[in-house]
């Protein structure tokens, strides 16, 4: 069974290798982009769909990559490699912070409590603008945008880094949620009381599954500043706290493969849909919708439930 | 101008932000008070009570007074259809549970503000007051509508009070909210009751709307802030009760006026949002409510 | 007199005006099967939520081998050796059995005692609801406690059902303490050692079946009422 689950997930990586000599530049640019969104979705379903943390304020922890990458790189010049730790840092520290006030809370007072955390820290990108250009942004300087002497502003260098960090994410995803501690943040998602009463401190379980989750989003902010050389104030909107929920719920919470097929099957959807309508809200708002009425468990749920009970 | 007049500036402005805020808040107060839904959208239909304002004003072509009159009419009454409508097609559909709902009413946001933006367009657009009246005061001159919208306000806040406290509407709403399933055991339609109470929030935000927009133009993007400010007062005030909605639509309406005057709107803003997860954080019992 | 495994002292615990438990002290020996009886609403939900930690003190003292923990959470008094098997079932009806005892730390042995060892690999919540139970009792034991605290276990259990969970507490026992909630009289006269009344959240009465039996008072407030099942 432990061959099967890799053997599948090393297939799919093998396939995104391949991807970028087979499909038109246009949509390797594309899926480059959605292999670092589908880092920020895959540590969005640690927290919501492993754990059952449904946050509204993760674009808090994405921007906070993006920035605790960006901006050592705008003002100190520091290198790709150092940024893309700071980012990754700063994601986990920030998720850490907010979490140790908001699992104070449970429910719908936490999905509130982390949308006002999310709009607090884009309001201070904003009030802070001398430094983060605030809504303008800014590009991220090329001394930034290489890793070990190569740039990471061309194509197939860009491509390449994206699946090393998705990869990385995937396989470190894929060992969490099938140690002990991916069982135990399963155990609290499906019933908290009953986990306390065997031992499990609830509050330690979710800290941690939600700082994990921050360092993804970290992760995903940073390396998307650096791979698409920009950060914005847009990125840390609430917009970007709905994104990875929205990929999350589509390809199948607490599911590992689930982020990466919602993000993939949500970006070329809205991709469609904007170059025939620019109507993009309308897809993302009846997707929501649809999704929570109808596919509540998204499509790798579903394919779980129906016929492979061994994904993990 | 010296401190004092400058002050009561920011304290009128205040007055007048307080007052569509305490409207608008209650709407979502009286949702979440009796149906224990948070919705998201409630800034999409105060968006959506503007923009029909607008187009209510600019295919009327009466006088300025009938237009708006007509508006205060129609705009609520539409958007409170279309709220009974999502409430029908969605949110029954998912039993109402509290997190389903939510990503629901997020969809819907979406969903109105695209649906704002195709048929309405990217720009804002003003809207004529219905009177012209320039209140002169020692200091400063001062718009004689703003104070109409001060006594609107007040005025629909009291009807809602009485519809609530006095009649039987209000009692069976009451009895809904403190235990569904008993009220749907004396034989209350409460499927009914969820429509009504979902299409008068609506209808609520939407008066609002209609009463701000000679102010502050029609925008498709206009329902952020009125959501973000809804909410903040609705959890300060501590959600279902109408009186502490609206205290704390006066408190965050007058102080956001002074605030936003001395300081800046962003790190009003910022100290706001702060404020209400720090209150759902170490007051949550008081502010949620005991019952769930 | 035996050692005392768990002693606790002066317990109280007010909900508004309400005194639900108010100076209790209660002792377990270790080994026995200790019953706590008493009519609805005495506080004997919140005595064991006193005393397992899901429930905070207002005051009181609880020693558990000796070692105080009345100020420690409920998931440190569980890993020092107090389980609690809820009133109302908690398992996780979405995983599968074995999954379920995993999380307790147990495996296929701790099924087997409570006779679950062959649906090892069905999803809990499609049990019959005395294997619920059944199950429950197993994450108990899993957690190899020095106390288990048992909240009305035979809740709804069928004759041949409570039959076979008083054999499963005459086998965990000596080896583990049992504090045991329990309506059914004839489980609590037949398994106990010993058995403790509460009434309005204070002690009623302490003794063996037979002297609680006797008892005056306690056949006033609550073996002479309609709960009498004996």
């Amino acid at each position: 069974m432990t061959a099967r689950i890799l053997a599948l997930h090393l297939a799919v990586l093998a396939a995104l290798f391949a991807a970028q000599f087979v499909l038109p530049s246009y949509h390797v640019t594309s899926l480059a982009r959605i292999m670092v969104l589908a880092v920020f979705a895959m540590g969005y379903n640690i927290a919501f769909g492993y754990t059952g943390l449904l946050s509204l304020g993760h674009a808090l922890f994405f921007a906070a990559g993006m920035y605790g990458a960006g901006l050592p790189a705008l003002h100190f010049g520091v290198g790709g490699g150092t940024a893309l730790i700071l980012g990754l840092l700063a994601g986990g520290a920030l998720a850490g912070a907010a979490g140790l006030l908001a699992l104070r809370t449970a429910g719908v007072s936490f999905m509130i409590v982390t949308l006002m955390f999310a709009q607090a820290g884009y309001l201070t990108i904003l009030y802070f603008a001398e430094y983060t250009r605030g809504n303008d942004g800014f590009p991220v300087p090329a001394t930034a945008r290489s890793l070990f002497g190569f740039a990471l502003s061309g194509d197939r260098m860009r491509y390449m880094t994206a699946l090393l960090l998705f990869s990385a994410a995937m396989l470190a995803c894929l060992a969490l949620v099938r140690s002990r501690f991916g069982r135990i943040m399963v155990a609290m998602r499906e019933n908290e009381e009953r986990s306390r009463m065997l031992g499990y401190n609830p509050y330690a379980v979710k800290l941690t599954a939600l700082a994990i989750s921050g360092l993804y989003a970290g992760l995903a902010g940073a390396a998307y500043a650096l791979l698409f050389g920009y950060a914005g104030a847009s990125f840390a909107g609430i917009q970007y706290s709905i994104l990875p929920l929205l990929y999350v719920l589509t390809g199948g919470a607490g599911t590992v493969l689930g982020p990466l097929v919602g993000t993939a099957v949500m970006f070329w959807l809205t991709d469609i849909a904007s170059g025939l309508t620019s109507a993009w809200l309308m897809v993302v708002g009846v997707a929501l919708v649809a999704l929570t009425l109808f596919a509540p468990r998204g499509m790798l749920g579903l394919i779980r439930e129906r016929w492979a009970k061994w994904l993990p | 101008m010296s401190f004092g007049p400058f002050l009561l500036l920011a304290l009128m402005e205040g007055m007048v932000m307080a007052a569509v805020l305490a409207l608008t808040a209650v709407g979502l107060s009286l949702v979440f008070g009796t149906m224990r839904v948070v919705n998201v959208a409630h800034g999409e239909f105060f968006m959506l009570g503007a923009v029909i304002a607008w187009f209510v004003a600019d295919h009327l072509g009466g006088a300025a007074w009938m237009n708006f009159a007509v508006a205060l009419v129609v705009a609520p009454l539409v958007v409170a259809a279309i709220a009974v409508l999502a409430d029908r097609l969605v949110l029954r559909r998912l039993n109402y549970e509290p997190e389903a709902t939510i990503v629901a009413t997020i969809g819907l946001l979406y969903i109105l503000q695209q649906a704002a933006l195709s048929l309405f367009g990217p720009d804002a657009r003003p809207v004529p007051a219905p009177f012209e009246l320039r209140l002169q005061l020692p200091w400063f001159g001062w718009s004689g509508y703003k104070v109409f919208v001060i006594l609107a306000a007040g005025a629909i806040l009291l009807a809602v009070w009485f519809l609530m406290t006095r009649t039987r509407a209000g009692l069976i709403m009451r009895a809904t909210q403190i235990d569904r399933d008993t009220a749907r055991a004396f034989g209350i339609d409460t499927d009914k009751v969820y429509a009504l109470v979902f299409g008068l929030g609506a209808g609520l935000a939407a008066l609002g709307a209609v009463l701000v927009v000679p102010i502050q133009q029609a925008h498709y993007l206009m329902g952020g802030d009125p959501l973000l400010l809804s909410f903040i007062v609705v959890i300060i005030g501590g959600l279902g009760s109408i009186r502490g909605t609206l205290v704390a639509a006066l408190v965050i309406g007058l102080s956001d006026g002074v605030i936003a005057m001395f300081y800046t709107a962003t790190l009003a803003k910022i100290l706001a949002t702060l404020l209400v997860a720090l209150v759902l954080v170490f007051r949550p019992q008081g502010l949620f409510g005991a019952k769930a | 007199m035996a050692a005392l495994i768990l002693e606790a002292r002066g317990l109280n615990r007010h909900f508004g005006g309400v005194r639900a438990v108010d100076g209790v002290d209660i002792a377990l020996r270790t080994g026995e099967v200790h019953a706590l009886i008493g009519p609805n609403g005495a506080g004997k939900t919140t005595l064991v939520g006193l005393l397992s930690g899901r429930i905070a003190a207002d005051a009181g003292s609880i020693l558990l081998g000796g070692e105080e923990i009345v100020h420690l959470p409920a998931h440190r008094r569980v890993r020092k050796g107090i389980a609690y098997t809820f009133q109302i079932t908690s398992i996780y009806p979405r995983l599968t059995v074995a999954e379920n005892v995993d999380l307790a730390r147990g495996g296929i042995e701790d099924l087997a005692r409570v006779g679950l060892a062959d649906r090892a690999e069905q999803v809990a919540g499609s049990l019959s609801y005395g294997h619920q139970r059944l199950l429950e009792v197993a994450m108990g034991l899993a957690l190899k406690p020095r106390v288990l605290i048992l909240d009305e276990p035979t809740q709804g259990l069928s004759e041949g059902e409570v039959a076979g969970f008083r054999a499963l507490v005459r086998q965990i026992t000596p080896a583990t303490t049992v504090l045991l909630i329990e309506h059914n009289m004839d489980v609590v006269m037949d398994l106990a050692d010993r058995i403790t009344v509460l009434d309005f959240g204070r002690v009623l009465a302490r003794g063996t079946p037979a002297e609680i039996r006797a008892d005056a008072a306690v056949q006033a407030a609550y073996l002479g009422g309609d709960d009498a099942a004996a």
